[in-house]
């Protein structure tokens, strides 16, 4: 009886291997071989302009990106505008996410609405951006006095995460509207009867029931937003050194047309990102959405 | 401490529906009110509005003599256990209890040591430091009673507190709440759907049905004397038998025989609006088998013959189930109460639920011969619902004069 049993187990674990096999064939080919090739490509000098000068290095590119000024300008931008716009976006979103939810009248369209820029394609966004930034037919630059804002470093940056936090705000809403469902109806009323004034029953009860969904909202943008790069091509170009990390790849890349370069990039960027997700997972112990927090001892 | 009045408090919501309408409440310092009856009779929105946490539509709601219609909850110093407990998931037990305290910003050692006392009297010492997530239901209800009585508020309001244990926990429980209840002398207003619940625990029942007040009162006055037949049938368990009874010549025709009538009854049958069709309810106790009654009693009741459908035994007694030929009785109240009790299956035809002493020979399938009450029977108008035989008060079955 009982091997029979086992023998239903296998056979229903290698069904379970041939439903998977399909799609993790295609995730192979889509994400583990262009990995695995840009790696390569990294640690080789392969530059298209002088294809004859192809050969393995090693770690030397790693060690000309990582001593290179630009790297770090650029690495400081991008870390700069992920902090700041995350930071923004996860106050604002949790505002919008209040209203959404609170909204008792015309529910659909308020979260409609809301989700409007978010559907809006980020590089017709930021055409539209610096549309409205460029002097003299641009509606925001005239209000701000004769100068040319998308010239100028700082003006530059404040526009980019502006046009970031303009965009992505209704996800993170979107995302924290999820866990507030999450909030029973019960335990704010037992917190207003115990006491709570509203911001009270905001800090004390709502925020730590919430706290899974806030941070895997936090782990999504902020992976996203490291990897800033329409709105940079767009508004500036990388001008004034506002160039994301990025942007910077880009441009080694594609422009100048050196993989290994470009690739190294491409390779740290990605390093980057697995270790901010790491940091996330293991550290703040982010879980799913809708998993309970409590249950885990 | 204090005591809570409701006059003519009403809730109606803005797409029109009416959940509370005009209920007349005064409930006394240290006094214990349930407010029982169906889902969504309006029990928890009445709740609801003494806390504070849903406005009162008209009518003025009075804490310890002080108007509270426009005081937000906070500062109307009640607390409240609600059925799902509603504990802080993220705090310990501990803190949990300690959270009242904390916001009305008491000192450390004031709140260790409420929290403590708290705590011994609903064994909980040992749990202080651990989180609700650990804790088995009958833990987190007692730990939500905790986080209600540190604080000593004026009075407690508990919304189906006991519904989410298991049967033999509740009963447990129930004795708990009424001693911690009689101990702290807290007035407290207690909502259930569950009658036994509300016989067994309170200084007064009050029973609701769609948004307005049935009857108020003890629970053995509403046993014995209900004021309409949908209080009748919703107190008691099992539940009053009803019949339906067709008015003949100064006497009932019933499905347990002809049933006479006593002077008073007469008289107000004789009115002119009066109606030829009535309702007669008895409770399962009322009945006996003939065979064990005396002279003496005979003479007050009336006997019947019926086929025997079950026979449970409890040990104490005996629950007997007779099938009846006949219609059964029909009225708006008994259909909601049905409703409300799952019972939209009835198996057809009328059939009588019957209490008879453990001595009884009686078995299933035979014909058997039964002896019941008829000072206990009650008489009701089918189309109000109102209980002909009560008088000033007082149930005083179908023979009075």
């Amino acid at each position: 009886m009982s091997g029979k049993l086992s023998e239903n187990k296998k056979a229903e674990r290698k069904l379970g291997w041939l439903l998977c096999a399909p799609a993790a064939l295609v995730m192979v080919l889509v994400t583990a071989y262009p990995i695995g090739y840009s790696i390569w490509l990294s640690l080789q000098r392969y530059d298209l302009r002088f294809p004859d000068e192809r050969k393995f290095i090693g770690l030397e590119n790693y060690a000309t990106v990582l001593t290179n000024e630009f790297w770090w300008t650029a690495f400081g931008v991008t870390m700069l505008i992920t902090v700041v716009t995350v930071a923004v976006e996860l106050v604002l979103g949790m505002g919008l996410a209040l209203i959404m939810h609170r909204t008792l009248v015309g529910r659909g369209i308020v979260r409609t609405a809301a989700l409007i820029p978010y559907g809006i394609v980020t590089v017709v966004a930021a055409f539209s951006w610096r549309y409205a930034w460029t002097p003299g037919t641009g509606y925001l630059a005239n209000l701000f006095g004769d100068g040319a804002p998308l010239t100028e470093r700082a003006s530059s940056l404040a526009i980019i995460m502006l046009a970031e936090i303009w965009k992505t705000t209704p996800f993170m809403a979107l995302l924290l509207m999820a866990g507030l469902a999450l909030v029973p109806e019960d335990l704010l009323k037992a917190a207003s009867t115990d006491g709570a004034t509203a911001w009270q029953r905001f800090t004390k009860v709502m925020l730590p029931v919430m706290k899974p969904a806030i941070l895997v909202a936090l782990l999504f943008r902020t992976l996203d937003a490291f990897r800033v790069f329409d709105n940079i091509y767009v508004l500036t170009a990388g001008g004034n050194e506002t160039s994301s990390v990025s942007m910077l790849a880009y441009n080694n890349l594609i422009r100048g047309l050196n993989l290994g370069i470009g690739s190294t990039m491409s390779v740290l960027i990605f390093l980057t990102v697995a270790v901010i997700a790491f940091v996330f997972v293991k550290l703040f112990g982010t879980a799913a959405p809708g998993s309970d927090d409590g249950e885990r001892r | 401490m204090a005591d809570i009045v409701l006059d003519k408090v009403s809730k109606s919501f803005p797409d029109g529906t009416v959940a509370v309408q005009d209920v007349d409440l005064e409930i006394a310092d240290g006094e214990f009110v349930i407010l029982v009856g169906p889902s969504g009779c309006g029990k928890s929105t009445t709740l609801n509005m003494i806390a504070g946490l849903e406005d009162i539509s008209s009518g003025e709601l009075r804490i310890g003599g002080q108007r509270v219609n426009d005081k937000a909850p906070r500062d109307r110093d009640i607390a409240m256990v609600f059925q799902s407990y509603a504990l802080y998931p993220n705090m310990t037990v501990r803190e949990n209890m300690a959270f009242p305290l904390k916001l009305a910003k008491l000192d450390k050692e004031t709140i260790d040591a409420k929290v403590d006392e708290a705590a011994k009297v609903l064994e909980l010492t040992p749990l202080l430091d651990r989180k609700p997530a650990n804790l088995s239901g009958g833990q987190r209800q007692r730990v939500a009673m905790g986080r209600a009585i540190v604080r000593q508020p004026k009075a407690f309001l508990m919304d189906e507190p006991l519904s989410n244990l298991d049967a033999k926990l509740r009963v447990q429980m129930r004795t708990v709440v009424s001693r911690l209840q009689k101990q702290l002398g807290t007035t407290t207003v207690y909502v259930t759907h569950d009658q036994t619940e509300a016989m067994t625990l309170g200084d007064r029942v009050v029973i609701m049905r769609g948004g307005a007040i049935q009857q108020v009162g003890p629970p053995q006055e509403l046993y014995d004397h209900p004021r309409n037949l949908f209080v009748a049938g919703f107190i008691g368990s099992p539940s009053m038998n009803f019949l339906h009874a067709a008015v003949d010549d100064g006497t009932l025709r019933t499905a347990v025989g002809d049933v006479p009538i006593g002077d008073r009854i007469r008289r107000e049958l004789e009115a002119g609006d009066a109606p030829r069709e009535l309702i007669l309810g008895i409770r399962p106790e009322h009945f006996e088998d003939a065979e064990l009654v005396d002279d003496d009693t005979r003479r007050r009741g009336a006997e019947f013959t019926a086929p025997v459908d079950i026979v449970e035994s409890m040990g104490s007694d005996k629950y007997v189930y007779f099938t009846l030929e006949g219609e059964r009785a029909s009225a708006a109240e008994l259909e909601e109460l049905a409703a409300d009790a799952g019972a939209d299956f009835s198996g057809g035809g009328a059939s009588l639920v019957t209490r008879l002493s453990a001595e009884s020979t009686v078995r299933e399938g035979e014909d058997r011969r039964v002896w019941f009450n008829l000072e206990k029977i009650h008489l009701f108008d089918p189309s109000t619902g109102r209980n002909l035989t009560l008088h000033e008060g007082r149930s005083s079955g179908a023979l009075a004069d």
